[in-house]
């Protein structure tokens, strides 16, 4: 699973544009991401520039 | 806000706002949303243009011109500097005055304009009206449109509802960060451009003077070159060894689309314009430009919609068709160049520079470094140049 870190999220939603199966959204003043859906495919870690995302690899 | 328009825009960046404006201007009904409280802010940009495009599809207005550049300056990774004179005029943008004062040109038609206005969802019904589901300060709304321009940048969730894949994959998307530098001197008349594998593999690291005493130094890498070091460690490196007693008075993120644009950015009750639909110069990263051209096209297109009371695409077809055989032409070349100058080695830039670097600073000038071009790699460094030059 994805999780975020909202003190470095920027909110510029660059992961959401690269989300494969738009799992993410950057919805008011708030980034979010549906756990359901979510493939742990890591792109939305490797874009974000402030490096606000990382895998859980305990969950996943 | 009314129950029901001809054409909602969502979004309030230059494309959404171009669009509105327009739309508006063909005397539709047309309102425009934008999730933030304010238009123009957060800045998500590097901020420069050319001077000359700009003036094609807007009118100028000074306030929005932080400074005019005539030289860009290009520093090769081993830190030669190659300054280049421009036949043509640059600037730097102050975003939040441009962004804002087009948002105000759209009201003025007779948009109407809501901030802190966040669509969740959209539901596209064929032979109907498109129902949009919005929050607007914290109320849930649901209103209708004949025709979605959706103007929703990087993210470009909008036209998933109607089913189009606008994901972009890593190798099209630029990851960016950027400061805004205080106590910094630069000449006001130059923009300095650093290309360097150490630097921003794929990508570069960009000085634009804002004024006499600040300036925004960011950089971008391609996403499928980011390794070890974030944009974020990258920038701070590049900082450390280059300007190391700037004070950074902002720090913004931002993702650059630098693919091809979508193959389809027109469906039944749906244009898509700008970042959205990936339309920003592939080399360069810059989408200025092709926001304020996509913006006018389908606000026009679809303001002729609503008059033929046909929202489908059977004429919204006429917005792809002209995107497609002008700037998206172009674009397309440019993705090829962007994928030749992905391959180029570090010591290319060196040699190139070198050679320059012999010559009377006066001597320097675009047609010399075609010649240049020409002797290693006859075509695609010429259009690389053209690029840069906002040719």
């Amino acid at each position: 699973m994805i999780k975020i870190d909202i003190d470095r999220c920027d909110l510029c939603g660059t992961c959401v544009g690269v989300c494969p199966v738009d799992c993410l959204e950057l919805s008011e003043q708030v980034l979010t991401v549906n756990q359901n859906i979510c493939t742990s495919c890591g792109k939305c870690v490797i874009i974000c520039p402030m490096t606000a995302l990382t895998i859980d690899q305990g969950q996943g | 806000m009314r129950d029901k328009y001809d054409i909602i825009v969502v979004g309030g960046g230059p494309a959404g706002s171009t669009a509105a404006k327009w739309a508006a201007m063909s005397g539709a009904a047309v309102a425009l949303f934008e999730r933030d409280r304010e238009i123009g802010i957060p800045v998500r940009c590097a901020e420069a243009t050319a001077m000359d495009d700009l003036k094609k599809y807007v009118e100028v207005d000074e306030t929005w011109f932080a400074s005019i550049i005539d030289c860009v300056r290009f520093i090769s990774p081993s830190g030669i500097p190659v300054e280049v004179h421009l036949p043509i005029k640059g600037v730097v943008l102050n975003r939040r005055i441009f962004d804002n004062d087009l948002a105000i040109q759209a009201a003025s038609e007779g948009a109407e304009i809501f901030t802190k206005a966040y669509v969740h969802d959209v539901e596209f019904n064929p032979g109907d009206y498109v129902k949009v589901r919005v929050r607007h300060i914290g109320e849930g709304r649901i209103v209708k449109a004949r025709i979605i321009i959706a103007a929703d940048g990087i993210e470009s969730r909008i036209a998933r509802f109607a089913g189009i894949r606008t994901q972009a994959a890593l190798q099209d998307v630029e990851s960016c960060v950027q400061i805004l530098a205080g106590n910094i001197q630069l000449p006001p008349n130059r923009i300095d451009i650093y290309v360097s594998e150490r630097w921003a593999p794929g990508g570069y690291a960009w000085v634009f003077p804002k004024s006499s005493r600040s300036a925004n130094i960011g950089l971008g890498v391609i996403g499928n070159k980011i390794k070890t070091e974030s944009p974020l460690q990258l920038l701070n490196k590049f900082l450390k060894e280059i300007y190391p007693d700037v004070v950074p008075v902002a720090t913004i993120a931002g993702g650059v689309p630098v693919a091809r644009s979508l193959k389809t950015i027109a469906r039944d009750g749906l244009l898509i314009v700008g970042d959205a639909a990936r339309q920003a110069n592939p080399v360069s990263g810059g989408g200025i430009l092709a926001a304020l051209r996509s913006g006018k096209l389908a606000g026009e297109i679809a303001g002729q919609a609503i008059h033929k009371n046909d929202p489908t695409i059977s004429t919204l077809k006429e917005y792809q068709l002209a995107w497609d055989k002008t700037v998206g032409k172009e674009y397309r070349r440019f993705y090829r160049i962007k994928e030749w100058m992905q391959t180029l080695p570090d010591e290319y830039y060196d040699e190139m520079a070198n050679w320059l670097m012999n010559l009377k600073p006066d001597e320097v000038t675009l047609t010399k470094i075609f010649k240049l071009a020409v002797k290693n790699k006859p075509s695609l460094l010429l259009d690389v140049i053209k690029v840069f030059a906002g040719y």
